[in-house]
């Protein structure tokens, strides 16, 4: 910055939501390691989430318009500096990422001390705490290699946190390795394609590079970036033949770790790529409509059906639920595939849609883990009636996941399936429906087995107490009231998908 | 003339052909080696290849270090007519270098975890011992479901 | 390892001198090469060094494991501390010309130390960290398999 003299505006406590939002969490990790103190952990984590949550609803507020905020990081101007870019989509992905975060915590407490040594307990909020960061900061920067810092920072705490399950299956090790191999490869994939788009425009802001691939038009060097930033994203988004790190992952992390991850992890890596396919390369970038028709839709037509005919057979609700996740992450990239408003704006309320689902059904699942020890199904034998509020709203969840009209779920697929008439495709409509026929199979499944059979004798469980009982009947209520009022989530996905669309919003000035 | 341009090109490029080399290397022996610290080399040469390409970016012809010399009274000596290379490469690989030594340790310390439950850093034998594991938990529970673990 | 007597007269020597280059290479980051991150791992080499041809136990005697966990969270919250002080001025956040709003540029200088002081403190903790970490998992070798 030059020694110019510049008026000074002072900036307030609104300017700065951008940067807040991921700072707060950002220091309560080291906060939290330097009390070193259970419970202060554990009401610092609370707080520091619940304020990064509060702060995306006020950002969402903000940009629900359409237009956008730019933060320019230590005053200096992009694209020289690093710019935090808020605009619907971050903020609707911000919310469902810190919302997530917020009410998994209280159930994080009574469920972490049932499954994670005890001296593990600080690390294990600091290692949360990262992991939220890396999430929220992944989605809020405006520049391309701070996507792969935030990047690596939320994998490398989720790599801990998936291996923290060994003290109740070892095989959480192998997993968590597995996982590390996956997505450092994923991972390097993604800056080598940065690295690459460097090579051809000489920026790292995202809409100075969108400026300049628009002036120089498509080459080989930009064409390889995207390939490889697609591949390297779909590892981290478990995109259909790249998800085998997900199953194994899923299943042997503790129950609280599984419900956040399941919910943002995921969709902050198809949030970069939907991030990277339109606002970074334009959508009328030739490369990527052959990308998107001849590998996304292929791929997201196997992953619906192999991925939940594979669910259908488990015998383990949690690798049930994981194998579902690959199934669901289909239904939004085909969303993207559609190449319209309506499917994109699909995909983005199916991911909050999903996010919300998934999470209320491992908070259950964890729940009654906690009182069976596995999640095998003839250890949970007529459980949902033993515990009647964890049963309830895993019903409301299951159905959800469905899309039985009423819940969150209907509304997605029934967007999606608007977008594949637009588009004339009847017969990615008819797949969508057929598949969601699996689905019913595998969550019949579940309730055949959590009402149907008859709990084993002696069956001692009850409902958990309420600071694990409450966040998981407030999912579930969620997931029956975006059933109803697709205001939020319908209104701001359609803002955020036509900003898509409309490519770049280029450079601040 | 134009086996010469041919020439020209593939040494001129040569830190390129490097990059791909090596990256092909480190994931071919993430592929390959069945022993877990072996692929953690895989994946370190993996990543080295990255830094070399961005390394080769940054580079300008007949550019020196991009530091100002700087004199006894630490007044900067700036002399215009000197080229230097592009430093913003430079940094992100430093940032990417230190992500790499966290991946390692953490994978390493992940290894020893698995050798203290397993005895074995070898895949096929870690496996073999899963697979043994899985069979057990399809004996309880699959038959119960018609399933399978 | 008692027995290496040159090995541990020269350690001694090295140790101290390790450290002084350490913080020249923090303090005069901002003129020639160097910063916190080269800074922290020369300093974390001074530990390291020691902690080989020593001991474990010696090393964590001058550098106590509880120490070393501190100093990796106090180095961050220095570093986000720089940034949270330009908030409260009114300034974006990590803007080191609020710390000197008359001379921005002194501001700056400034900001670099605090925030390369907060890498530096973070890398050593890090390093030394991840070496504990290690040696102190398997079984100490005898001294006689060397």
């Amino acid at each position: 910055m030059s020694t110019v003299e510049v008026q000074h505006v002072a900036k307030t406590f609104i300017d700065h939501l951008p940067v807040l939002q991921v700072v707060i969490p950002l220091i309560s990790a080291p906060l939290i390691v330097f009390i070193g103190n259970r419970k202060l952990a554990w009401l610092l984590a609370m707080a520091a989430s619940a304020t990064a949550f509060v702060m995306a609803c006020l950002l969402l507020a903000q940009v629900k318009d359409g237009s956008y905020i730019s933060y320019h990081i230590g005053g200096w101007a992009p694209p020289l500096g690093i710019e935090y870019r808020i605009d619907a989509l971050n903020a609707l992905v911000l919310m469902l990422i810190s919302g997530i975060g917020t009410i998994v915590l209280p159930y994080a407490y009574n469920s972490v001390n049932a499954e994670i040594p005890k001296r593990h307990h600080t690390l294990f909020y600091a290692l949360y705490m990262l992991c939220l960061t890396g999430l929220l900061g992944m989605v809020s920067t405006g520049d391309a290699f701070n996507v792969f810092v935030f990047l690596e920072i939320s994998s490398l705490s989720t790599y801990v946190l998936v291996a923290m399950g060994a003290g109740k299956d070892t095989r959480a090790l192998t997993a968590a390795y597995d996982y590390l191999i996956m997505g450092t490869i994923g991972a390097t994939f993604f800056v080598i394609g940065l690295g690459l788009l460097y090579m051809a425009t000489g920026t790292l802001n995202m809409a100075d590079i969108a400026d300049r691939i628009a002036e120089q038009g498509t080459n080989r060097t930009v064409q390889a970036a995207f390939a490889f930033i697609v591949v390297g994203m779909g590892l981290k988004a478990a995109m259909y033949p790249l998800h085998h790190w997900l199953p194994n992952a899923y299943t042997y992390a503790p129950s609280a770790v599984t419900a956040f991850l399941a919910a943002t992890a995921t969709k902050a890596a198809i949030y970069v790529l939907l991030r990277f396919m339109f606002s970074v390369f334009n959508p009328g970038f030739h490369f990527e409509d052959w990308t998107l028709y001849l590998i996304f839709i292929p791929f997201s037509l196997l992953a619906m059906f192999a991925a939940s005919f594979v669910a259908v057979f488990q015998s383990d609700l949690k690798r049930m639920l994981a194998f579902s996740s690959i199934a669901q992450i289909g239904y939004m990239l085909i969303g993207i595939a559609m190449l319209n408003a309506t499917g994109l704006s699909a995909s983005i309320v199916h991911m909050v849609n999903h996010g919300i689902t998934k999470a209320t059904l491992f908070l259950g699942v964890g729940a009654m883990v906690m009182y069976s020890k596995t999640s095998f199904f003839d250890n949970l034998n007529g459980l949902g009636r033993k515990m009647p509020f964890t049963g309830a709203a895993m019903v409301a969840a299951g159905l959800s996941l469905i899309g039985i009209p009423g819940t969150a779920g209907f509304i997605s697929k029934w967007v999606l399936v608007q977008a594949a008439f637009e588009n004339g495709w009847w017969f990615i409509a008819v797949a969508i429906m057929l598949s969601s026929l699996l689905a019913v199979v595998y969550v019949w499944r579940m309730f055949e087995v959590l009402y149907l059979t008859a709990p084993d004798e002696g069956c001692t469980a009850t409902d958990p107490p309420l600071p694990m009982l409450i966040p998981m009947l407030i999912l579930a209520g969620a997931c029956i009231w975006f059933g109803f009022d697709t205001e939020l989530t319908l209104g701001s996905a359609r803002v955020a998908a036509e900003g898509l669309l409309a490519g770049s919003a280029g450079m601040a000035h | 003339m134009e086996r010469l341009s041919d020439w020209a090109f593939i040494v001129g490029h040569l830190n390129y052909w490097m990059f791909i080399i090596l990256m092909m290397t480190g994931l071919y022996i993430v592929v390959a080696r069945g022993n877990l610290v072996k692929k953690i080399v895989g994946l370190n040469i993996f990543q080295t290849s990255v830094f070399m390409l961005y390394i080769s970016i940054g580079k300008v012809t007949g550019g020196t270090a991009p530091i100002y010399p700087v004199d006894m009274q630490g007044n900067l000596q700036v002399d215009p007519s000197i080229v230097y290379s592009n430093p913003l490469p430079h940094v992100l690989i430093l940032t990417a270098i230190v992500v790499g030594i966290a991946t390692t340790s953490l994978a390493l310390a992940l290894i020893i975890r698995i050798r203290e439950v397993y005895e074995t850093i070898e895949e096929d034998d870690i496996l073999k011992i899963e697979r043994e594991l899985s069979a057990k938990d399809y004996k309880e529970h699959g038959p119960a479901m018609g399933g399978r673990a | 390892m008692q027995h290496h007597l040159i090995l541990r007269v020269i350690t001694k020597m090295l140790v101290g001198t390790i450290i002084l280059f350490a913080f020249y290479v923090q303090f005069h980051g901002d003129f020639s090469p160097g910063g916190g991150f080269q800074a922290g791992v020369i300093m974390a080499v001074a530990f390291i060094l020691y902690g080989i041809v020593f001991n474990l136990s010696k090393v964590e005697q001058v550098f106590p494991p509880w120490l070393v966990h501190k100093l990796v969270a106090l180095g961050v919250l220095i570093y986000a501390g720089t940034g949270i002080i330009s908030l409260f001025l009114g300034y974006n956040f990590l803007d080191y010309d609020a710390l000197n709003p008359h001379h921005p540029s002194h501001g700056q200088h400034w900001g670099i130390m605090a925030v390369e002081f907060g890498v530096g403190v973070t890398v050593t903790g890090v390093m030394v960290a991840i070496y504990y970490a290690f040696a102190g998992r398997p079984p100490p070798m005898k001294d006689e398999d060397w």
